[in-house]
């Protein structure tokens, strides 16, 4: 999946990536009394231009860091900032992908895009960045049709097209890949690549895949109990390792490198004898 | 494959194949040049399809009037009991040589299409507010059901001191007849609206006026189109309950009128007529919804 920029389009009109600092941040959920604590203690600073891969298992709390960033969660305590100023509500500088495409299915795959689009933006301009995304995911062909005309690989990539359009200094991606198949999956790894090398943001990308992290990311975080040595284990995730992965993307899966740092995340998700 | 071209209708193997990888290949002008010749030659199948359903449909109304013809013509009822087919023909063409027949059509369909318009904007503009606003369906809620669950005809006696005996106060209780079918359905159906496609939109800034328009009234298009139908059926039978109580014209005065004067044909004349009109404008606004449910569903 090699996606051609015409020069100087997205680059020029792209915010500069901006940096995400999580700064202790904690989450509860349930109602009082039997309040269970998903998140603490989550403090990270992430350089703008980043991607960093937040790695963990089903129900650790991943999701919910990332919806924090995007201001459609509220932690309990700490803060998000994003360069410098706290995340409150919902977050222009940020653009959500998810692991639903959730397009509206009344509208053409070009108005879904085009619902991404910063409020400021003018009618024309706004129409040649849809299309110009449109053809970076490969849909331009597609831009007439419904989302249910569409394969799920095809509907993902217009929803990465639709949180591209908002121009986003930080673009959050809760494990986009993880409902398509495994071919689709590779491909859209690589078009994520491009995306990013041409319009550099900061990436936040949730995932239960450690091939996955290994071959995006620059960064790699782990979320998980931290409940070794103390008798009175607490509850909720935090950050078990942050590891930066060796190596220039894109990187050989197959390397030894890679293979240790691999094992060594797996066995920190639980899984062992790989 | 199958996985991959998810529920299209028509043949676009092609393009769902060139599809999965990029660049897009020549072959998917050819896979979606398909799609028009496709669907066009299927809409003329389902047109031709349509008509022959509607055929079908009209069999059992021409068995039930061979039926009738046969049952008055053998002497089996006494035509003050059931009319012939002819005789409430030849009523049809009576009422309508002394310029009444049209009268009574025109004022009925007028006080129908006016009460099931107002209360159905009405019953929107409810729905909307009720299912959306927090505060507004706390408030509000309890005192509407309670409203809901007053027979209707029970609105009658004040409305005609209100309001007096004249168009508006039939208008009005067919306004309230449309309106609770419209209300409930569009209630109900935006307190289910898939919370995802609400959240994603949230996500890129969409709120208020626009998230409404843009995503949850589109989604209770198909709800509220089979409320705007139980308001149309709700719309004539108020109709002919305000006119069966106080009206000089219309085709329930000619009902209670009819059966005064002991004109039994005149009464079947009626009861086919409301039967006739109700369902056709129940078939036009099922075209309606046909086409809103292709735009929206």
């Amino acid at each position: 999946m090699t996606a051609v920029l015409a020069p100087g389009t997205t680059r020029t009109t792209s915010k500069q990536a901006l940096g995400v600092h999580f700064s202790g941040l904690g989450r509860s959920f349930g109602a009082a009394g039997s309040r269970r604590a998903v998140l603490r203690d989550v403090s990270v600073e992430v350089e703008p231009g980043e991607i960093l891969a937040i790695l963990g298992t089903s129900g650790c709390g991943k999701s919910t860091l990332l919806r924090a960033a995007a201001g459609l969660d509220v932690p309990d305590s700490g803060e998000v900032l994003i360069d410098g100023t706290p995340v409150s509500g919902i977050d222009e500088r940020c653009a959500v992908a998810f692991q639903e495409p959730r397009l509206l299915p009344w509208h053409t795959l070009q108005a879904n895009v085009a619902i991404g689009l910063p409020k400021s933006s003018s009618a024309s301009a706004g129409k040649a960045k849809v299309l110009e995304l449109l053809k970076l995911v490969g849909l331009d062909a597609f831009a007439k049709h419904r989302p249910r005309e569409v394969s799920g690989g095809m509907a993902q990539r217009t929803s990465l097209a639709r949180a591209l359009a908002r121009n986003p200094g930080v673009l959050l991606l809760d494990e986009p890949f993880g409902a398509l198949d495994a071919l689709t999956r590779l491909r859209m790894q690589d078009l994520l690549l491009d995306v990013h090398s041409a319009q550099p943001t900061t990436v936040l990308l949730v995932t239960h895949d450690v091939d996955e992290a290994l071959q995006l990311a620059d960064r790699i975080l782990v979320l998980g109990r931290d409940d070794d040595g103390h008798d009175d284990a607490r509850e909720g995730s935090t950050i078990t390792e942050l590891v930066t992965v060796p190596g220039a993307r894109p990187r050989d899966r197959n390397s030894a490198d890679l293979g240790a740092l691999r094992s060594s995340l797996l066995s920190l998700l639980g899984v062992t004898g790989h | 494959m199958s996985s991959e071209v998810g529920q299209r209708a028509v043949p676009i193997s092609r393009a769902g194949l060139a599809a999965i990888g990029s660049p897009v290949t020549a072959e998917d002008a050819v896979g979606r040049g398909d799609v028009p010749a496709g669907s066009g030659s299927g809409a003329r199948r389902s047109t031709g399809r349509r008509i022959g359903i509607i055929l079908l449909g009209l069999i059992v109304p021409a068995l039930l009037l061979l039926g009738w013809h046969l049952s008055t013509a053998s002497g089996f009822f006494k035509p003050s009991q059931l009319p012939s087919p002819a005789s409430v023909l030849a009523a049809a063409v009576d009422l309508v040589d002394r310029g009444q027949l049209a009268t009574h059509i025109l004022i009925s369909t007028q006080r129908v299409v006016l009460g099931f318009l107002i209360g159905s904007v009405l019953g929107v503009v409810a729905g909307a507010v009720l299912g959306l606003s927090r505060v507004a369906d706390i408030l509000l809620t309890p005192t509407v059901g309670a409203l809901r669950a007053v027979p209707s005809l029970a609105w009658v006696p004040l409305l005609v001191l209100w309001i007096g005996i004249n168009e508006d106060s039939k208008v009005t209780l067919i306004t309230i007849g449309a309106f609770f079918p419209v209300f409930t359905t569009l209630y109900l159906g935006l307190r289910h609206v898939d919370r995802n496609l609400v959240e994603a939109a949230r996500a890129f800034g969409v709120n208020g006026l626009r998230l409404l328009t843009t995503v949850q009234l589109p989604a209770v298009v198909p709800a509220l189109f089979s409320g705007l139908r139980l308001a149309l059926a709700q719309s004539w039978l108020f109709l002919v309950a305000a006119e069966l109580i106080a009206s000089s014209m219309g085709l329930g005065f000619l009902l209670v009128d009819s059966q005064q004067n002991g004109r039994v044909d005149r009464i079947l004349l009626a009861i086919i007529l409301l039967a006739i009109i109700g369902k056709t404008t129940d078939a036009l606004l099922g075209i309606a919804e046909r086409w809103a449910v292709r735009r929206w569903a």
